[in-house]
């Protein structure tokens, strides 16, 4: 589904290129770019965001063993507090978790597999909600109706509760004994299945209003089929609110994500994200370990903070009315 | 006015009737319920005849008819993992997380408009300012980690309040409540916090964003200039008129409050309907999955229906323009 979108955010690109200015110059000299740099929190959030992104792609090069593996845990590193404190040990800058997995190498992963999670589903919500909203938009009428009236009842239920239905759902039929991977995707389909609501929304709206205009009459006169008028014209004038829920809804998937593996219906112990590991360092709270849950803690909450920042500005950024 | 009670009421029944479909498919389709009953070794005759006992055999349309005339009566077969009824399950954790979501709902509104008024009226002041910045951290931190943060804040470290569990209880006829005994409040305050966070900071925002609205309109200007105390104006003029939003915020948020106590109760032990929920999808417990599902339907189908209601009631603006809803 996803190379339903990639063609046509392609296109304007290409478009630019061949007008002779260059797409990065244009980048530079745009209200947005210009927003962004007068903001110093945007700044420091999208560097911290991107620091988070980077830190999750070369986690195999920056970590001291893989967590994953549990020929490399050996149970004498068991329970070393951090690298600062009185009783740290050499590599294990964050200290080790009961099995002597290193808490800074399984932040690492577990950051690997929240992200990824987090923007496979946002993408995969996107694809749903951007189809469903096309189709109800521009063929109107029963059909609208019946998409529309799912989206309302769908609104009412908190997202979570609807993940932990597919979730438990996915269980029943698969086998409670689904692999990591397997997991992984229910873990997507659950959160896409949550998430698909607004994207429907604005995309219907915006396809409403854009419908009328004389382009699309154009386009019909000359012939066009409908999908390809829908994607290739309608779409791309619909982009910058979507753009705007994607951000933000990154951040409602990662704490989805976090949630659904915190409470146990997510990713299990051996393959653990963000999530697992604070639902696995929460049993040794009260034992007084505390680096076990208080770091994959802030790394998650650091996360999140700086997307949604990140979301805030983009909101105002592409807001013509604040400008 | 009736007309538009009767479509929504209409609406509200679609509504539960599509979940109670949801339900239904996943009760009958999503696992066998014969295997959950039977053993392996079970002969195959042996399996048609359980089979036929539960009605299994029946022309979908019937048991779906079946299902909605038990689910009526509150009854919702069998918990696979308890071997009891998970009517009297649901029943018996029910009061535990309404105390709870009650408890956070007051919470929530208590502070969340003493902040908000605070932070209208001193936009400018460091505490304003604090707030503001909670508000933020409240809306981006996950609950689980604000429930952990506070665990280990006054559990383990100062030690002043219970981590799990609902304390003493005391039994009032089917109701049970911790609300009585000191070990009973002591329980639920963290756990209050926990949950109130989220609809604090929503409830907070609101409060201020309404504030600032309505301080600018003539009727205050014209309360100034009838020289009444700084008092009467922010209280007596400007709150009350804040607060019609506020409620209908606040009522329509009981039921994600409700919904949400699921990864509170997880976090706090706390034995009510949400942890109940929450080991049902971990040990796919179908029948109770299906059944909280048609609950919190229920509690949310009602609640949207007479917030609705009451709102015509109390703004007598919006009964000409909900006549055709978009």
């Amino acid at each position: 589904m996803s190379d339903a979108v990639v063609p046509h955010r392609a296109e304007p690109s290409a478009a630019v290129a061949r007008a002779g200015t260059s797409w990065f110059r244009r980048a530079l000299d745009s209200d947005i770019f210009y927003s962004f740099r007068r903001s110093k929190l945007t700044m420091v959030a999208a560097a911290v965001t991107i620091l988070f992104f980077l830190l999750a792609i070369f986690a195999s090069v920056l970590s001291v063993q893989n967590p994953f593996d549990p020929a490399q845990l050996q149970l004498m590193n068991s329970r070393i507090s951090p690298l600062w404190t009185a009783d740290g040990q050499s590599p294990f800058l964050l200290g080790t978790d009961e099995q002597g997995r290193d808490v800074f190498s399984a932040i690492l992963y577990g950051l690997r597999i929240s992200l990824v999670v987090g923007v496979l589903g946002v993408v995969f919500a996107g694809a749903l909600g951007i189809t469903l909203g096309l189709i109800a938009g521009y063929v109107g009428g029963a059909l609208d109706g019946l998409i529309m009236r799912i989206a309302d009842v769908q609104l009412t239920f908190p997202a979570i509760l609807i993940a932990l239905l597919v979730n438990g759902v996915a269980k029943s039929v698969f086998g409670n004994r689904l692999d990591a991977m397997s997991t992984l995707v229910v873990l997507v389909v659950a959160i896409g299945l949550s998430f698909w609501v607004q994207y429907a929304r604005t995309v219907r709206g915006s396809v409403m209003v854009e419908k009328n205009k004389d382009y699309v009459a154009a386009a019909q006169l000359i012939g066009l089929p409908a999908p390809i008028i829908m994607l290739r014209h309608v779409l791309p004038n619909t982009m910058g609110p979507i753009l705007v829920i994607a951000t933000i809804n990154l951040a409602l998937a990662v704490i989805t994500e976090a949630t659904l593996s915190f409470l146990g219906a997510g990713m299990p112990d051996t393959m653990p994200s963000l999530g697992t590991l604070i639902r696995i360092g929460n049993n040794y709270l009260f034992a007084g370990e505390w680096w076990i849950v208080a770091f994959p803690g802030f790394a998650l909450a650091g996360l999140i903070l700086s997307i949604n920042l990140l979301g805030d500005w983009l909101r105002d950024a592409l807001n013509p009315k604040l400008r | 006015m009736l007309a538009f009670t009767l479509r929504r009421a209409i609406q509200a029944i679609g509504v539960m009737i599509a979940v109670g479909v949801i339900s239904f498919s996943m009760f009958r389709f999503a696992g066998d319920p014969v295997n959950q009953i039977v053993s392996l070794d079970t002969p195959a005759a042996e399996r048609e005849a359980v089979r036929k006992s539960l009605g299994l055999d029946d022309p979908v349309a019937v048991q779906f008819a079946r299902y909605f005339g038990n689910a009526a009566q509150f009854k919702f077969g069998v918990s696979y993992q308890f071997r009891q009824p998970v009517s009297s399950l649901l029943a018996e954790r029910m009061p535990a997380t309404l105390e709870l979501a009650i408890c956070a709902t007051i919470f929530a509104m208590v502070f969340g408009i003493l902040m908000g008024v605070y932070s209208a009226l001193k936009r400018d002041t460091v505490l304003a300012k604090i707030f503001q910045a909670v508000s933020l951290i409240g809306i981006s931190l996950p609950t689980f980690l604000i429930g952990i943060l506070l665990i280990y804040l006054f559990s383990v470290t100062l030690g002043w309040l219970p981590s799990f569990g609902r304390g003493e209880v005391v039994r009032v006829g089917w109701w049970t409540t911790g609300l009585l005994t000191l070990s009973g409040l002591k329980a639920l305050i963290l756990p209050s916090i926990t949950l109130g966070l989220f609809q604090l900071t929503l409830i907070m925002r609101l409060v201020r964003a309404e504030m600032l609205e309505v301080l600018r309109t003539d009727y205050i200007r014209f309360a100034r200039a009838r020289g009444l105390t700084t008092r009467a104006i922010h209280f007596g003029h400007a709150l009350k008129n804040t607060l019609v939003p506020v409620i209908t915020v606040a009522g329509l948020q009981f039921g994600s409050v409700i919904a949400f106590a699921i990864i509170t109760e997880t976090v706090f032990q706390w034995p009510g309907m949400g942890l109940l929920f929450v080991q049902a999808v971990q040990n796919v417990d179908i029948p109770i999955m299906a059944a909280y599902l048609l609950m919190v339907s229920l509690i949310f189908v009602t609640i949207n229906l007479v917030v609705d209601i009451l709102y015509t009631v109390v703004d007598p603006r919006l009964r000409s323009t909900i006549r055709r809803p978009a």
